[in-house]
């Protein structure tokens, strides 16, 4: 018999209607699974009671079962080639990519596209990998549901570029899931707290996990939540601090060097000493080692946050940085949400609270509140809520889209923090007469030149007919669906000819690159805007020769004196110098293009004459000015 | 005539109304599903004019007239079932429901 869940006023779904719908948490370390029970998120466990499901996989000889999450972890020791974590690092990645691939005791192999690992059961993928895990959480959360899924909202960090969404929605795809929407971590925290009810202002969102630190800051303003800036380190986590009790626990024993089997064994205990300081002021760490030896110490609260002092003092310098970023003050921000079990270390809140001089969020389970907050979402686009003062959440753009120019120069589409789903359209034209074929370079940056934005895609619009240069009106509509992922269209207005590209991702940046194109993108802003008007004035001016050439090839014997003629060439000339020689003096540049404009103006004016009179000779008046007036009516 | 919670259902009732706030819980029937008649359990904010009032554990139930005579009698429970939890009603008026428990006929 089917269990009911309480529904809010007048919104009784009709039986096997209600629709069920999970928010998923797809973390580096551990995942979770959620959905909203009863009108409250709630955490689904497995049989055992657990909440959280390491994100680990481990593959056995052919044929033999895959085993993932908790028993995967627990025989990481005994099999670590084929026990595959922290999978999210590499998706969407190629091995270039991946900082400190060395750390991983993997055999990887570089493959088109992604980073493939070798394992017992052969050539594996973190698309798969992921996909297991996943797999893994929606059989959870059917037999909890006790039905099939319609379809669950996935989280992804703020920074992830479109190769790493791509993957990840790959994935989803692969466990058979029907993705709702990728939905930005920081987010859906903030969703968990109900901060996109309400309230407006900015809001940080610092999540210390096991091995990874991120900041963001968000604005929130009708609905729409935007990225204002992300930063963090992706090698500082929870796992530094048991390492700091660990090291303290060798040095005060006195232990030296130990062997594998005992030093994982302190290092489970010290990760346990720190979890029970979260609680209790001070807690004794007793243990016997492999030769007998036995050990007894006790940790005290103070002791935990004088050796570990500089790894929060490391999280706030991150912290101010990201608020730098994004030009605000420590005062701007309105409220700050915990995320990631390490902001349970009292002596993290505690820095947090002194830094933003105010009690962070901290009421939801810190583990669970990204989950929670996906599962919200995923409950809302199921459409199992339809109430008038549901505002469906936004997410935005991460970073602008837009095309190569003339010059090696990027005109940006959308601009980064566009609320999505999001559609612009822009028109071009042809920059010589004749043009036919025009290429598309779709673009990924916050910077001014081709050179240092990071290439999504390449497509031709052939078929153009030749017309002379700024005849031709071609849209270019830019598409970014409720995931952030882009679809390129390219429509030559008069014979509708069109080409699209939906956006394969190219994979090939990592988090920190990420990152600092964004730093970039502020800090050189000036000098990017100095260089475009550089390259806009050579491009102006290439035109004018293209132009003055084409003209002097036509009209130039018939109307023009010798003399007028060879002015205009030296003209050209000195030019085509300025630009040749990549001068970037601009005011020489445009100095030589206005004497250029100004020796042919002359010439132009007898070229319009001489056309009008072309136009109007052999017809009688009373033609011309029937023709006039049919030009008027 | 009457309808009651389980203690087990009571707490949960109690715990949910809590957090999300209203004045208890309306139980209903509705004419749908593949048996005929279905159950609905919402939140209540507001009291209606022709509803009828229990108290069961501590627990305001809002039942609408037309509804009672289907429900008379009936118990809701809220149980866990391997790893999913959720209420059920004992109604003793059921002749036949569909296999999944989500409508009945009386």
């Amino acid at each position: 018999m089917a269990l009911l869940q309480i529904a809010e006023p007048g919104l009784s779904a009709a039986p096997h209607q209600h629709r069920l719908a999970v928010g998923i948490d797809l973390g580096t370390t551990n995942s979770l699974v959620a959905s909203v029970l009863s009108s409250n998120a709630t955490v689904i466990r497995d049989e055992a009671g657990r909440a959280l499901l390491p994100s680990v996989v481990r593959y056995q000889r052919l044929g033999a079962e895959t085993i993932i999450g908790h028993e995967a972890l627990a025989g990481q020791s005994d099999d670590p080639h084929n026990t595959l974590s922290s999978i999210k690092r590499l998706m969407g990645r190629g091995l270039g990519d991946v900082a400190n691939l060395s750390d991983m005791p993997y055999t990887f192999v570089d493959k088109p596209g992604m980073v493939h690992i070798e394992t017992t059961a052969g050539l594996k993928n973190p698309v798969e990998v992921s996909a297991e895990i996943l797999r893994t959480l929606r059989l959870r959360a059917e037999s909890a549901l006790g039905g099939e899924l319609t379809g669950a909202v996935i989280t992804v960090p703020a920074y992830f570029d479109d190769a790493q969404r791509q993957a990840t929605k790959d994935a989803a795809r692969l466990a058979g899931l029907n993705v709702l929407r990728l939905l930005n971590e920081p987010t859906a925290a903030a969703v968990a707290y109900g901060l996109d009810k309400g309230s407006e202002g900015i809001f940080a969102i610092y999540d210390l996990g096991g091995g990874t630190f991120d900041i963001s800051v968000l604005k929130l303003s009708r609905g729409v939540f935007q990225v204002l800036a992300a930063g963090g380190d992706s090698a500082l986590g929870g796992d530094d601090f048991d390492q700091r009790v660990y090291d303290w626990m060798v040095a005060s024993a006195g232990l030296g060097t130990l062997g594998s089997r005992d030093a994982r064994h302190l290092l489970t205990l010290a990760r346990s000493a720190k979890e029970a300081l979260s609680t209790s002021a001070s807690t004794a760490i007793t243990a016997t080692l492999g030769d007998d030896r036995a050990i007894c110490l006790t940790l005290s609260r103070e002791t935990f946050a004088d050796m570990t002092v500089d790894l929060v003092a490391r999280t706030l310098k991150l912290t101010r940085k990201t608020l730098r970023d994004a030009g605000l003050n420590v005062e701007d921000v309105k409220g700050v949400v915990l995320v990631g079990g390490s902001t349970r270390m009292l002596n993290v809140r505690t820095a947090v609270a002194g830094f933003y001089k105010q009690e962070p969020l901290t009421d939801l389970d810190p583990d669970q509140v990204v989950a929670l907050g996906a599962a919200i979402q995923a409950n809302a686009l199921a459409g199992n809520r339809n109430g008038d003062d549901w505002l469906l959440l936004l997410d935005v753009c991460p970073l602008s889209l837009g095309l190569e120019t003339m010059g090696g120069l990027v005109e940006k589409i959308i601009p980064r923090n566009s609320p999505i789903p999001a559609a612009r359209a822009q028109d071009f034209t042809t920059f010589k007469d004749g043009q036919t074929a025009m290429s598309i370079h779709v673009l990924q940056g916050e910077r001014e030149l081709v050179t240092d934005c990071r290439s999504l895609a390449r497509f031709e619009l052939r078929g153009i007919p030749p017309m002379i240069a700024g005849a031709a009106r071609i849209r270019v509509t830019f598409q970014v669906d409720t995931d952030g992922l882009l679809s390129v269209s390219a429509r030559e207005q008069s014979t509708g000819i069109e080409t699209a590209v939906s956006v394969k991702p190219s994979y090939g940046l990592d988090d920190s690159q990420i990152t600092k194109m964004l730093e970039d993108a502020y800090g050189r802003a000036d000098a990017d805007m100095k260089v475009r008007m550089l390259r806009e004035a050579q491009v102006e001016a290439r035109r004018l020769i293209d132009a003055t050439e084409a003209a002097l090839a036509k009209d130039g014997e018939e109307l023009l004196a010798p003399p007028e003629r060879t002015t205009i060439t030296c003209h050209i000339y000195t030019l085509a110098e300025i630009i040749e020689t990549g001068s970037n003096n601009i005011n020489t540049l445009k100095a030589a293009a206005d004497a250029l404009n100004t020796a042919t103006q002359a010439f132009a004016e007898r070229r319009m004459d001489a056309s009008v009179k072309r136009a109007l000779s052999g017809r009688r008046l009373e033609q011309i000015a029937e023709h006039l007036s049919a030009d008027v009516g | 005539m009457s309808v009651t919670l389980t203690e087990n259902a009571a707490k949960r009732v109690q715990s949910f109304l809590a957090k999300r706030g209203g004045v208890g819980l309306r139980v209903a029937v509705k004419t749908s599903g593949c048996s005929g008649m279905a159950y609905a359990i919402e939140f209540a904010d507001v009291e209606a004019k022709d509803d009828l009032r229990f108290e069961s554990r501590g627990v305001t139930l809002l039942i609408d007239p037309r509804s009672l005579p289907y429900l008379d009698g009936t118990e809701l429970d809220f149980v866990r079932e391997g790893l999913s939890e959720g209420f059920k009603f004992n109604n003793p008026n059921v002749k036949n429901q569909c296999g999944c428990g989500e409508s009945f006929a009386v």
